[in-house]
């Protein structure tokens, strides 16, 4: 028996690939009807396929064990991929760059005049009580007025089929190798399938975000040292920043790796003696960069390295105290920083949001907490979160109690039924499982998005959670022209 | 090169080769014991104090007797000098140099390590002994292998190699030491054939033999194999022979003055040295000498190119 479509129930809500009565959409249409050609056999097998070049490679996240040293896990992941049409695409890169310009005029404003807060858009009080508003960095001027060179925004999409931007990462978002080797892991799985059709390559990356990151340098005309900065073996990212040193062809450093000298400038020891570094990708938060300006008891930074920084003898993607823009209340201003400094409508919208610093939505939000999704504003990785519909009544009361006590910390917004796309199941068959997007956007002289992103997959039937610590799995995005034949 | 990623990958090196190493060490005592008359059962004892920590191997354990020092040398993660805990080490170094060797080294150092700890309770007892030293001393070959077929001569593969053939050189007179303890005390016409047998079975260990018999036509008697073993220009375990490799290594690096100078020194030593003339406590002082001499080498080695920091942390 193969995948048969018609089968398939894709009712519950927008489904990417298959749309009403079991009809593929137009950009899917060879995918789904080359998956039903193959009997059940031969889709195990190229199951297995993918399982076995996924180890061979090595594609793995670490997960440490005192006992055993660290498992690699390795990196769940559906063989169906996702499918976007080119056209669609296009009109999501443009709305992701309109985004990412103007949250770093955001934070730069906010680091600088705070035009915005003058002019009342952004109100003074939202900035007081910002967490990831950092002091240090007020008054600089980072190279080419960019914060936030490395955005991560995760995407979805409700019943409608209407694409949102559900928050922007704007820290250290991760991912992204994974969305480079799952694509390495399709083309020896359905090499057939890469021949037909326009599926637009993903593997320029690496070089474009080397290009981004050479371009920050404060030395002119010389080959820039660009290092990634990873926490090490320790993180759970370290599998990605290995793997985009490898990529860069740069260095992987450690904070020890690197000390800041008497002028100020950035050296990492090497075998050579020192050598000055111009370009830190630091994978490592605001609080650990250097213990002389954040955490005096971190040892993973680099004493001096703000001092370097302010200095302008070494450019740090991204820069410290973009975070500020990260935070889940700033989120629900983006559409009107979006006018605010591009003069622009937003492309691509917000998830409707409530402030709960306004009485009027905060009294609407209590009451209605069970059909509702709250957050904590500045927690990343699904923490700390309510999901109305699954609460408890008990939880509910607390939410409310930490909502009265702290509303600036929490936002809300109703809670979304997530599109499903095709996905293999543990059965062997074929089920509609709920997914996100997390696209990256380079902001470099020319921005730069990723050819799709990374497909995160809720593997457990019904479920909204995608993280991989919690049984969330990934997918290849094939961005498929469809005109291009 | 990053002084770090260099120092983790000549050690992962080095903890490779010793682990290989140990287990020839382990396979040349468990053959001699085999090969000998019961009345000259001289033990396992040497081989405590020939790789190092007796007073760890006392505080562990009550008796002295065979099971234990295997269990201490191979199996014992207690011991910091033990066969699992020398491949863990290595594996711990490679974690952190994942981005700089071929995929396929890491995969296959941790399968390494992960099949030895599963399997160690086989290496233990006489019976399996055998197979699973001889299992591991052909894992560890496959790594250097793959390393050698794969790698780009750069730094890193410099690092590695010195970092090998160092430790090579250092356990190659650790080996030999099984032979300089006093096996035989009272020499006597009848124990001639023991004798032979007993080089010979070094020769074994070290995958010698063959080697010896080509460049060696006479029979196995101490002198020669110990020319062979200590001052052969061509076979790869032999002591000249690797520390001609460790030069050869450094010599693609920067800064390799102090350090090759180094190596130089402890060559000539280990060529001019008249073997005819180490005998038991002779060969065994000597050993000694030149395991010293080994560790100031590293000693070089590290304050050349691994302690970057501490010299520039005020100047420069």
């Amino acid at each position: 028996m193969a995948i048969d479509w018609k089968t398939y129930d894709s009712r519950a809500t927008w489904d990417e690939l298959i749309g009403p009565g079991g009809r593929p959409r137009a950009a899917a249409r060879r995918l789904c009807a080359y998956l039903k050609s193959l009997s059940d056999e031969e889709l195990r097998e190229r199951k297995d396929a993918a399982i076995l070049a996924i180890l061979v490679m090595g594609i793995t996240f670490t997960v440490y064990d005192e006992e055993g040293g660290s498992i690699d896990r390795a990196w769940p992941f559906d063989i169906i991929p996702r499918i976007i049409s080119a056209k669609e695409w296009q009109r999501t890169r443009e709305g992701l760059v309109q985004r990412v310009t103007a949250l770093n005029l955001f934070i730069g404003d906010l680091y600088g005049r705070q035009q915005i807060v003058r002019d009342g858009v952004f109100p003074a009080e939202m900035l007081h009580e910002s967490k990831n508003f950092r002091p240090q960095c007020v008054g600089i001027k980072p190279p080419q007025g960019t914060w936030a060179h490395i955005c991560g925004s995760d995407l979805v999409r409700d019943a409608s089929g209407t694409l949102f931007v559900l928050e922007d990462n704007l820290r250290v978002p991760s991912g992204v190798s994974y969305m480079l080797e799952n694509r390495q892991v399709m083309k020896r799985t359905f090499p057939e399938l890469f021949h037909e059709q326009a599926i637009l390559p993903v593997d320029d990356y690496p070089a474009q975000l080397f290009d981004m990151l050479s371009a920050l340098s404060p030395r002119d005309g010389e080959e820039p040292v660009v290092v990634v900065m990873t926490p090490g073996i320790y993180n759970s990212a370290y599998f990605e920043h290995s793997y985009l040193a490898q990529q860069m062809g740069c260095q992987l450093a450690e904070g020890r790796d690197m000390i800041v000298g008497d002028d100020d400038c950035v050296y990492m020891r090497t075998i050579a003696g020192l050598e000055r570094v111009d370009v830190i990708y630091r994978r490592i938060d605001d609080l650990f960069l250097d213990p002389e300006a954040f955490d005096p008891d971190s040892t993973l930074g680099v004493r001096g390295l703000m001092r370097a920084w302010r200095k302008g003898n070494v450019a740090l993607a991204n820069a410290p105290g973009a975070g500020v823009a990260d935070d889940k209340v700033v989120y629900s201003f983006v559409p009107d920083i979006i006018r605010y400094y591009l003069d622009q409508d937003p492309i691509i919208e917000n998830v409707p949001t409530f402030r709960l610093t306004d009485p009027v939505e905060r009294e609407h939000v209590l009451a209605n907490l069970h059909e509702l999704v709250v957050k904590p504003a500045n927690e990343s990785g699904g923490y700390g979160m309510l999901i109305g519909p699954h609460s408890t009544k008990k939880q509910r009361e607390e939410f409310a109690q930490l909502i009265t006590k702290n509303p600036r910390n929490y936002i809300a917004q109703p809670t979304l039924a997530l599109s499903t796309t095709p996905t293999l199941v543990e059965s062997g068959d074929c089920e509609p499982r709920h997914i996100d997007l997390r696209p990256f956007v380079l902001s470099g002289p020319d921005p730069y998005v990723t050819m799709g992103g990374l497909t995160r997959v809720a593997l457990k039937a019904g479920s909204l959670v995608v993280n991989s610590s919690q049984g969330g799995g990934s997918k290849d995005t094939w961005i498929v022209d469809t005109e291009a034949g | 090169m990053l002084s770090r990623v260099a120092e983790s990958l000549y050690w992962m090196a080095r903890y490779l080769e010793r682990a290989e190493d140990l287990a020839r060490l382990i396979n040349v005592n468990s053959n001699l014991v085999l090969d000998l008359p019961h009345r000259f059962d001289f033990g396992w004892e040497p081989l405590i104090e020939i790789t190092g920590d007796r007073e760890r191997f006392d505080e562990l354990y009550e008796e002295l007797d065979e099971r234990s020092v295997v269990r201490f040398l191979v199996a014992d993660r207690r011991n910091t000098g033990s066969i699992l805990s020398a491949l863990d080490l290595a594996r711990e170094n490679l974690r952190t140099t994942r981005d700089i060797v071929p995929r396929e080294a890491w995969e296959q150092l941790n399968d390494l390590y992960m099949t030895a700890r599963q399997r160690t309770h086989s290496g233990v007892p006489k019976r399996g002994r055998y197979e699973f030293l001889n299992n591991l001393i052909r894992s560890c070959q496959q790594i250097t292998g793959l390393l050698a077929g794969t790698m780009s001569r750069n730094e890193a593969y410099w690092f590695i190699k010195a970092g090998r053939y160092l430790e090579r050189a250092d356990m190659t007179t650790r080996i030999v030491d099984v032979r300089s303890e006093d096996l035989l005390a009272e020499r006597s016409d009848d124990l001639t054939p023991f004798e032979n047998i007993q080089w010979m079975s070094v020769l074994k260990s070290l995958t010698a033999y063959q080697m010896y018999r080509h460049h060696v036509r006479l029979r196995v008697r101490a002198p020669d194999v110990l020319r062979f073993l200590l001052q052969h220009e061509l076979f790869p375990r032999a002591v000249v022979h690797c520390l001609g490799e460790v030069t050869a290594s450094l010599q693609h690096l920067p800064n390799h003055g102090a350090p090759v100078h180094a190596v130089h020194v402890v060559q000539a030593d280990v060529r001019e040295v008249d073997v005819q003339m180490l005998w038991q406590d002779e060969l065994h002082r000597f050993l000694d000498r030149l395991q010293v001499s080994i560790a100031d080498l590293h000693g070089e080695i590290n304050a050349t190119w691994f302690a970057v920091e501490q010299e520039d942390e005020d100047g420069s």
